[in-house]
């Protein structure tokens, strides 16, 4: 054992444990999932925008909605009819739309946690050691654009009426179709990840300190707070959800799902 | 029931040291703080190990069971099957002074770097009026003991010693953020967050919440909506301006 003499001062540094970690659990496992899951998403994102079968009365595809183009969106598929995209645009609309509910994923906190983890691996797990010599965190370009994720927000509210306001339309035009009840639930699914954002619950109440001055405010925040607490889950579920939704859509409109009430 | 445990102890002064094998008795109820004394008692006399109260109050000893940061009190020699080897080592991020025993002067330090509690100067003390609602926000990061894991386990001083200068971890930002939700803490804790204590450090992996022995969520309640208030402050115009022309109060 060293000793600790005048001479010999005592060093201070860490213990000297020589392997990445000491866990003996599967800690690989969840981020591993968590890879495969977000890559299938980011996977059938670009498929989604390539492919043009987005609308089938009175579905419309969740990945297409809402439809601004005029040389590619049907009058059904139109929001209120509108399409302000004139007909020079002939791409897929979709890319005129998703980068606004994909940057509200991309900077929410929940997905910032699960993304560092699993495909920058800083850290992959907790106490495992990350393969990164230097660490910046979120204090410069690129990454101190995660603070305007609250701006993300305003526009995926407005993306999740459409999205209700789609589900409202089928539900009234084709009440027993079974694409309007996928419809229906993803678009509360979508919504309740929306409103459990932490953007959300800040701007509700959150910023305050004085709660009792602002009691409404603080009924909302507590809400908020209660879906909040829910936030991981709400974000796999919408996210398998929309995926789900959006590919029935697809798979009615081509033909391959022809069933009655379909 | 008893049986005989196989354990790895991290033995060494000043960081350098080893893995120490020993076979020790595990009767039921046992923790594993209780499996470090018995080796004091019977095969290794000088084995260092910081605890006090055993009730997982005290935050004295926590260290790594296992790869992962527990208190040496609260876990439960029935968690492991009985032929699995048990690792036992100090807390990583911070430097050993012997055995298992760890010099967290770091977050002394870091604590006496953050302001008081910054009353109004025209409020006596004794004439603070508060609701309920409004200070039991705060309440939650009272709970915390004082264990450091979730310093121990942030991976921005755990990965990178350089850090420690700019990064007070989550720990303090949760003082911070108890502070700066205090309906009369009047002083500017939203800039110093991020400038002095690294707040934007924090890529909310939420390793810290995950260790909390008090269950406290750390990352949801104190760096997430730390972080928001420091978006009002510095990164958000229409907030800005918000507070501008309405001059709106908190």
């Amino acid at each position: 054992m060293t000793q600790t003499t005048p001479e010999a001062p005592v060093r201070r540094q860490r213990a000297q444990v020589k392997v990445r970690t000491l866990r003996t659990d599967r800690w690989w496992l969840v981020p591993l999932l968590t890879f495969l899951g977000l890559s299938s998403f980011l996977v059938y994102g670009v498929w989604a925008i390539i492919d043009n079968s987005f609308f089938v009365d009175p579905y419309v595809a969740p990945f297409a909605s809402p439809c601004l183009v005029e040389a590619m969106c049907p009058d059904g598929a139109r929001l209120f009819g509108w399409a302000p995209i004139g007909e020079w645009y002939t791409l897929s609309p979709g890319l005129l739309i998703l980068g606004l509910p994909g940057g509200f994923r991309l900077t929410c906190y929940y997905y910032r946690k699960s993304y560092y983890r699993s495909f920058w691996l800083s850290p992959p797990a907790c106490a495992v050691q990350e393969p990164h010599g230097k660490y910046t965190g979120e204090r410069r370009f690129p990454l101190i654009l995660q603070n305007i994720h609250r701006y993300f927000f305003y526009a995926a509210i407005v993306i999740g009426l459409v999205l209700a306001y789609d589900a409202v339309l089928a539900l009234i035009h084709k009440p027993e179709g079974l694409g309007t009840w996928i419809l229906v639930i993803n678009a509360v699914l979508i919504n309740a990840y929306t409103v459990s954002c932490h953007s959300c619950r800040h701007i509700t109440a959150g910023r305050l300190n004085h709660f009792s001055r602002h009691p409404l405010r603080y009924r909302a925040w507590t809400f908020v707070s209660k879906l909040n607490a829910k936030h991981q889950q709400l974000a796999w579920v919408s996210m398998f959800s929309v995926m789900a939704a959006d590919l029935y859509v697809r798979l009615v409109a081509k033909g391959i799902i022809s069933f009655p009430y379909a | 029931m008893s049986y005989k445990a196989k354990f790895k102890v991290w033995r060494g002064e000043g960081g350098e040291g080893r893995l120490e094998d020993f076979t020790v008795e595990v009767n039921d109820g046992e923790v594993v703080l209780d499996i470090i004394h018995r080796l004091q008692a019977t095969q290794a006399p000088d084995l260092a190990v910081r605890w006090n109260c055993k009730a997982g109050k005290c935050g004295s000893c926590s260290m790594e069971i296992n790869g992962k940061p527990r208190l040496g009190c609260m876990t439960r020699m029935s968690t492991f099957e009985e032929d699995e080897t048990i690792t036992v080592t100090p807390m990583r991020t911070f430097p050993v002074i012997k055995d298992l025993v760890t010099d967290v002067s770091y977050n002394y330090q870091k604590a006496r770097e953050i302001p008081s509690f910054t009353p109004p100067a025209d409020v006596k003390p004794g004439e603070y009026r508060m609701q309920q609602v409004d200070v039991e926000r705060s309440q939650e990061f009272r709970k915390c003991i004082e264990c450091f894991m979730c310093n121990n386990v942030c991976h921005v001083i755990r990965d990178h010693e350089e850090n420690k200068t700019n990064f007070s971890g989550p720990r303090f930002l949760m003082r911070i953020a108890e502070l700066d939700m205090h309906p009369y803490d009047v002083a500017d804790r939203q800039e110093a967050a991020q400038e002095q204590h690294g707040l934007g450090y924090c890529n909310i992996t939420k390793c810290c919440t995950e260790v909390c022995p008090e269950h406290i969520k750390i990352t949801d309640n104190a760096l997430i909506p730390m972080k928001e208030r420091v978006v009002d402050r510095k990164y958000d115009p229409l907030v800005w301006l918000g507070n501008k022309i309405f001059k709106r109060a908190k």
